[in-house]
C-alpha cells in the first residue's frame, strides 16, 4: 500500500513536468495547426542552457534562490529566443503551404538539433549524458513511516512551479488582450488578420512562450532525473504529445489532465511490470482513447464544414 | 483473374532466373571487384584508394548515440595501437593506418560500413564493435568477405560463433555473470540479491540471466527481478520494489551511463546496500553521474588501471599523454585487438587474408594489457576478470577471478 | 494530361501482352543488371537498402498521397513483415525443394516468405485501418505511430524474436534481382491504382472526403483497401531487409524510420510515385554520398573523417528544411516525371530551333 502512495506521488511529480511541455504542444497547435515535432529538442536546447549556466554560477551561487531563479531564466530566455529563430525562419514562410510541409520541416529542426547536438566538439556537449548540478539539494520533505513514502521538496517545487505557470498560461488566454488576439488566430487566422490583428506578431509570441515554456519543464525534468543528454527531448516530446492529443490537442486543460494521466500510467507501469512496456501501455491508452472519444478527453468534436 | 494468370507465371519465371543469377554472384563474391564500386555514379569512391605502402585497417564504432562513449574510447585505444606500432617502423616496412566509420548504434549501418570498408577501402582487417548486436551485423559481411575480424568488447556467445575469421579479445558474457555471482555469494558473503536488468542490451540480459542462475546454484537467493529499458531516467519505481524485498546486495549489469543514475536514486530512496555491476560500468563518467551514490560499489572488468606491472603502467601513460584520460577497459580492450591483429601481421603479412587468420587464431600468451590472451578453439580469448571497488576517483583493485 | 494519353495509345502490341510486357522487360532488365552487378557486395547492399526504402515510400504514398490520410508508423509494418518473413525463412532453412537445383529452391522459399510477411502486415495493416480511420489527421497519425511504437515494444520483449539482440542467422538470400524486382511490382501496383477508377475515388477522398462521400464513394472501405495494400509491400520490404541485413533488431524499426519515409514521399511531392522513387534514392543515397565527400575531405586525417562523418545526420535534418522552404510542393508535386520532363524538353527544343 505504501508503495502505491510513493508510485502515485512520483506518477504525479512526473506529469506535472509532461503537462508544461505539453501546453507547449497544445499552444502551437492551436494557433498553427503544426505538430511542432522539434518542441522536445528545444526542450533539451534549454536544459543545456540551464546547465551552462548552472555551471558559470559556480557550486554555491548555483543552490541560492537567485541561482536557481538565474538558470530557469537564462534557459527560458535561451529558449524563447531559439523558438523565434525557428518559427521565423523555418515555419512562417510556410504558413500557407500544405500543413505537411511544416511538419517535414520541423522533423529536420529536431534532426538536427538531436544530432547536432551530440557532435563533440566546439561548444556542443557530447552524446554522453551528463550529471545535471543539483541545484535544489534533493531533502525530504514529508516522510511517513519507516521512509516508506517520501515526498520530496523537488516533487512539491515544481508542482508549484508548474502550477503557477499553468495558472498564469490560463490568465493569459482567457483574460488579457493579447490572449484573445491568440484564440481569435486560433479560430481562423485569415479572419482575425482581416479584423486587425496582427497574426504574425501573435504567433510568434506564442510560440516563444510554448518554447519556454519547455525549457522550465526541462529544467525541471533534468533535476528530478539528475542528469542531461541529447537525445532527452525526443522521449518527453513524444510523451507529450500523447499526453496533449488524449486531452484533446488545442485545450490547455485537456493537456494538463492528459499529462497527469501519462505520468501516473507510466509510474504504474514501471513499478508493476516492466520498464520496456511502458511506451506501448502509454500508446495503447492513446488508441483506446481516441477510438471511443477521437476528439481527445476535454476536445470538442466539430462538424465537418461543407 | 485472367489477367493475373500470366502475370504469375512470369513472375515466377522471372524469380527462377533471378536464381540462376544469385548462383553465379555467389561464387565470385570470393574475390572482390579490385575496382569496388560500380560506374552508375551512385556510389563514390570511399577516398582515394590506400597508397600500396600503407596497410589500411577498418573500424566500425557508435561515435554518435547513447554509448558514444565507448565509440570512442575504442576509437583512441586502436589509434594509439597503431601510432605505437608504426613508430617502432610499422608492418614489414609498410605504415599502418586506419579508417573509422560511425553505424550510428543500428545493425544496418554497422553491415554497411564493414562492406564499405572491406570492398571500398579495401581493409586488411576489421576492428570492432562493442554492442554485440552491431558486431554481429559486421561479422557476418566480414565473414563472407573473407577478412578476418576481432571484436573488442562484444561479450554475447553468438559473435564470433559466426565464422573462422571472427575473434575477440575478451571473455564471453557468462563468465562475467559467474564471476559477479562467485563475488557476491563468497567474497561478500550475502544471501539475498535483487536484479535490475536492462531488457533494452541483450548484454544486460545474458549477465543477469547467469549471474541469477549462477547465484542460487551457490545456495543464495533472488528476491526480486526488476528490469528498465536503456535510455531510463527515471528508475525510482523499479527501486521502491527493489527496496521491499530487502536485498543484501543489488546487482545491475547495465551501462554506466544509467547506473549512475540508479545509484543517486537508489540512495536517495536510502537504500544503502552495494550495487554490484559488469564491465559496462566503466567510465570515468560514472563518477560525474553517480556522484557520491557508486562509490563502494562492486563491477566485475576486464583490467584495473592499479595494475603495477610495466605493460599496463606504460599503455596507460602514452594514453593519458595523447588523450588526456585514464583508458578505461574499452579504450584497453581495443588496444589489445589492434595490437593481437598487427602481430598477426607481422607473422603472417597482410595480403593473405587465410594466413593472417591462422595467424590471429594461433595467438597464445598474448600479454595483452587487459590481462594475457590466449585464443581457444572458438576464437574467444580465454583470462581473468578482475573485481573492482568504486572509489571516490577511481576503481579500486579488489580480487581476480580465474575462469 | 494529354501528353501521357499520347504515350500510352498507339500500341501494336495485341491486349494479353500489355501487362505482361512490362514485367518481361523489368526482369530482363534486372536480370542483366544483377548478371553485371552482383558481384559488388558493397552496391548490391546499398542498391538494397534503397530498393527497400523506395518500396516502403512508394506504398506509404498511396495511403498518404494518394488518399490523403496521414500514416506516420510504416515502419511498425516493415518490422511485422521482417520479424514474420525471417521467422518463416528460419524455420524453413534447412529445407530444399528436391525436384529443383537449390538456389532455386531457395528463392521460392524467399518469395513465400515475403508473402507471408506481407499478407501479415497487410493483416495489421487491416486491424489498424478498420477503426483508426474513423480518425481524421492528426489523430490518424498519432494513432499510426502509437501502433509502430507498440509492434516495437512486442518485439524488444519477446525472447523468440531475438528480444533486444535481435533475430540473426536468416538465410541472405535475397538479391539485388529481388529487391528491385519488388520494387517494379509495387510501383506497378502503384501507378495502375493511380490511373482506374479506384484511384480516382482515392484522389476524391484526397482532395474533399465529405464531398467524395456525397458523390456516392465509400470512402471507409476505400481507406481501408489502400491502407491494406500499402502494408503489404511495407511488410515485404521489411521481410527483404530480413534477408540481406545479417541481424534484425526492433531498433531498426523506430519511429525515427518511420519519419525517413514520410520525408521522402513529401520531398518527392505527395501523391508522385516517380517523385517517390526520386526521393527515396536520392535521400538513401545522401548521407553515403556525404560519408564519401567527407572523407575524401578528410583524407589521410583520420580524426577529422571521423568528425565530419558525425556532422552527415545534423545537415541532413538541415538540409530538408532548405528543401521543404525552397520547394514547399516536393520535388514533383503531384505530377509524375513524365508530366514535367516533356514539357521541360519541348521549352529546350522550341528554345535550340
Amino acid at each position: 500500500m505504501s508503495d502505491f502512495i510513493q508510485h502515485l506521488i512520483n506518477g504525479i511529480a512526473a506529469g506535472t513536468i509532461y503537462a508544461l511541455v505539453a501546453l507547449g504542444y497544445t499552444m502551437v497547435y492551436g494557433v498553427l495547426k503544426l505538430i511542432n515535432f522539434a518542441h522536445g529538442d528545444v526542450m533539451m536546447v534549454g536544459v543545456y542552457f540551464g546547465y551552462a549556466t548552472a555551471f558559470q554560477l559556480g557550486r554555491v551561487a548555483r543552490t541560492t534562490l537567485w541561482g536557481v531563479l538565474a538558470i530557469f531564466l537564462v534557459a527560458m530566455a535561451g529558449c524563447a529566443l531559439l523558438g523565434f529563430l525557428i518559427e521565423r525562419f523555418a515555419y512562417r514562410p510556410l504558413r500557407d503551404k500544405p500543413r505537411l510541409t511544416a511538419l517535414i520541416t520541423a522533423i529536420g529542426i529536431s534532426f538536427a538539433l538531436s544530432y547536432g547536438f551530440q557532435l563533440d566538439f566546439g561548444p556542443l556537449p557530447g552524446a554522453a549524458p551528463r550529471a545535471f548540478p543539483e541545484v535544489i539539494q534533493p531533502t525530504e520533505w514529508l516522510v511517513i513511516g519507516d521512509r516508506e513514502v517520501v515526498v520530496w521538496n523537488w516533487q512539491v517545487i515544481s508542482l508549484l512551479i508548474a502550477a503557477a505557470l499553468m495558472v498564469g498560461l490560463q490568465y493569459l488566454v482567457f483574460r488579457t488582450r493579447f490572449g484573445r488576439a491568440m484564440r481569435a488566430v486560433s479560430f481562423d487566422h485569415r479572419v482575425a488578420g482581416l479584423m486587425g490583428i496582427p497574426t504574425d506578431r501573435v504567433i510568434a509570441v506564442t510560440f516563444m512562450l510554448g518554447s519556454a515554456l519547455a525549457a522550465g519543464a526541462g529544467i525541471l525534468y533534468a533535476i528530478k532525473d539528475t542528469s542531461v543528454q541529447p537525445l532527452m527531448g525526443l522521449y518527453v516530446g513524444l510523451m507529450a504529445f500523447v499526453a496533449a492529443v488524449v486531452g484533446g490537442i488545442g485545450q490547455v486543460p485537456g493537456a494538463v489532465v492528459g499529462a497527469l494521466l501519462l505520468g501516473l500510467i507510466e509510474e504504474f507501469v514501471v513499478g508493476y511490470t516492466a520498464s520496456s512496456w511502458r511506451e506501448a501501455v502509454a500508446f495503447g491508452v492513446l488508441i483506446l482513447v481516441l477510438l471511443f472519444k477521437p476528439e481527445g478527453l476535454f476536445g470538442r468534436a466539430s462538424a465537418e464544414k461543407v | 483473374m485472367r489477367r493475373i494468370l500470366p502475370f504469375g507465371l512470369v513472375a515466377a519465371l522471372a524469380v527462377l532466373l533471378a536464381a540462376g543469377c544469385e548462383k553465379k554472384s555467389q561464387t565470385s563474391t570470393e574475390t572482390p571487384t579490385p575496382t569496388g564500386g560500380p560506374a552508375t555514379g551512385t556510389a563514390p569512391q570511399g577516398g582515394p584508394p590506400p597508397a600500396s605502402d600503407v596497410i589500411l585497417l577498418g573500424e566500425v564504432g557508435s561515435l554518435t548515440g547513447a554509448q558514444a562513449t565507448f565509440g570512442i574510447s575504442t576509437r583512441n585505444g586502436v589509434e594509439l595501437a597503431i601510432n605505437e606500432a608504426n613508430a617502432e617502423g610499422g608492418v614489414k616496412g609498410k605504415k599502418l593506418a586506419v579508417r573509422v566509420y560511425d553505424d550510428q548504434s543500428k545493425p544496418e549501418e554497422a553491415a554497411n560500413a564493414a562492406t564499405r570498408l572491406i570492398t571500398q577501402d579495401h581493409v586488411k582487417l576489421i576492428l570492432g564493435e562493442v554492442a554485440s548486436t552491431n558486431s554481429i551485423a559486421m561479422a557476418h559481411k566480414a565473414q563472407e568477405a573473407k577478412v578476418p575480424m576481432i571484436s573488442p568488447s562484444s561479450t554475447n556467445e553468438k559473435v564470433t560463433a559466426i565464422g573462422d575469421y571472427i575473434f575477440r579479445v575478451c571473455f564471453i558474457d557468462p563468465f562475467q555473470g559467474f564471476v559477479m555471482a562467485k563475488f557476491a555469494k563468497e567474497n561478500l558473503k550475502t544471501t539475498r540479491a535483487a536484479v535490475l536488468k536492462d531488457t533494452k542490451a541483450d548484454y544486460s540480459q545474458g549477465l543477469s540471466d547467469v549471474f541469477i542462475r549462477k547465484y542460487t546454484e551457490m545456495g543464495g537467493k533472488i528476491v526480486a527481478t526488476e528490469s528498465y529499458a536503456q535510455g531510463d531516467t527515471d528508475f525510482r519505481s523499479q527501486l521502491i520494489a527493489i527496496r521491499s524485498a530487502k536485498p543484501d546486495a543489488i546487482y545491475v549489469p547495465g551501462y554506466y551511463n544509467d547506473v549512475g543514475i540508479i545509484a543517486r536514486q537508489a540512495r536517495e530512496l536510502g537504500i544503502k546496500v552495494p550495487l554490484l555491476g559488469g564491465d559496462g560500468w566503466e567510465s570515468e563518467k560514472l563518477w560525474e553521474l553517480g556522484g557520491s551514490a557508486v562509490v563502494g560499489s562492486y563491477f566485475s572488468n576486464h583490467y584495473s588501471p592499479e595494475d603495477p606491472s610495466p605493460r599496463v603502467q606504460n599503455f596507460i601513460a602514452a594514453y593519458k599523454k595523447a588523450y588526456g584520460s585514464v583508458p578505461d577497459s574499452l579504450a584497453a580492450l581495443a588496444y589489445d585487438a589492434a595490437r593481437v591483429g598487427i602481430e598477426g601481421m607481422r607473422k603472417a603479412g597482410a595480403d593473405d587474408s587465410a594466413a593472417l587468420r591462422d595467424a590471429i587464431a594461433q595467438t597464445k600468451d598474448f600479454p595483452g594489457v587487459a590481462g594475457t590472451i590466449s585464443l581457444d578453439d572458438k576464437r574467444n580469448a580465454i583470462k581473468p576478470a578482475v573485481v573492482v571497488q568504486v572509489g571516490d576517483t577511481t576503481a579500486k583493485y579488489v580480487a581476480t577471478i580465474t575462469p | 494530361m494529354p501528353e501521357t494519353a499520347a504515350l500510352a495509345a498507339p500500341s501494336i502490341l495485341p491486349i494479353w501482352a500489355r501487362g505482361v510486357t512490362p514485367v518481361l522487360v523489368a526482369a530482363g532488365a534486372l536480370a542483366v543488371a544483377q548478371w553485371l552487378l552482383g558481384d559488388s557486395p558493397f552496391f548490391v547492399y546499398i542498391a538494397s537498402i534503397v530498393g527497400v526504402n523506395t518500396i516502403l515510400a512508394v506504398s506509404l504514398n498511396i495511403v498518404n498521397g494518394m488518399t490523403g490520410q496521414f500514416s506516420i508508423g510504416h515502419a511498425g509494418f516493415m518490422a511485422v513483415g521482417a520479424f514474420i518473413s525471417g521467422k518463416v525463412s528460419l524455420a524453413f532453412g534447412d529445407t530444399a525443394i528436391a525436384a529443383i537445383p537449390e538456389s532455386a529452391s531457395d528463392q521460392v522459399f524467399l518469395v513465400g516468405s515475403l508473402l507471408a510477411g506481407g499478407t501479415g502486415a497487410a493483416l495489421f495493416g487491416f486491424l489498424v485501418g478498420l477503426p483508426s480511420l474513423r480518425l481524421r489527421g492528426d489523430y490518424l497519425a498519432i494513432v499510426t505511430l502509437g501502433f509502430g511504437e507498440i509492434i516495437r515494444v512486442i518485439v524488444q520483449n519477446t525472447p523468440s524474436l531475438g528480444a533486444a539482440l535481435g533475430l540473426s542467422g536468416i538465410p541472405q538470400t535475397s538479391s539485388l534481382f529481388m529487391v528491385w524486382f519488388w520494387v517494379f511490382l509495387t510501383v506497378l501496383v502503384a501507378r495502375r491504382i493511380a490511373n482506374s477508377a479506384h484511384g480516382r475515388s482515392l484522389w476524391a477522398i484526397r482532395e474533399d472526403e465529405v464531398a467524395a462521400e456525397a458523390m456516392g464513394v465509400d470512402t471507409t472501405a476505400y481507406k481501408v483497401r489502400s491502407f491494406v495494400i500499402s502494408s503489404f509491400f511495407a511488410g515485404v520490404s521489411g521481410g527483404l531487409f530480413a534477408h540481406f541485413v545479417p541481424i534484425i533488431n526492433p531498433n531498426s524499426f523506430t519511429f525515427v524510420k518511420s519519419m525517413e519515409v514520410v520525408v521522402m514521399i513529401v520531398a518527392g511531392g505527395l501523391g508522385s510515385t516517380t517523385g517517390a522513387i526520386v526521393a527515396a534514392v536520392a535521400l538513401t543515397l545522401l548521407p553515403e554520398g556525404l560519408r564519401s565527400l567527407f572523407t575524401a575531405l578528410g583524407g589521410g586525417n583520420a580524426d577529422l573523417a571521423q568528425k565530419v562523418d558525425q556532422i552527415r545526420m545534423p545537415i541532413y535534418g538541415l538540409l530538408l528544411v532548405v528543401l521543404m522552404l525552397a520547394r514547399p510542393q516536393g520535388l514533383f508535386g503531384t505530377r509524375e516525371v513524365w508530366d514535367v520532363l516533356p514539357r521541360w524538353m519541348s521549352r529546350r527544343r522550341r528554345s535550340a530551333a
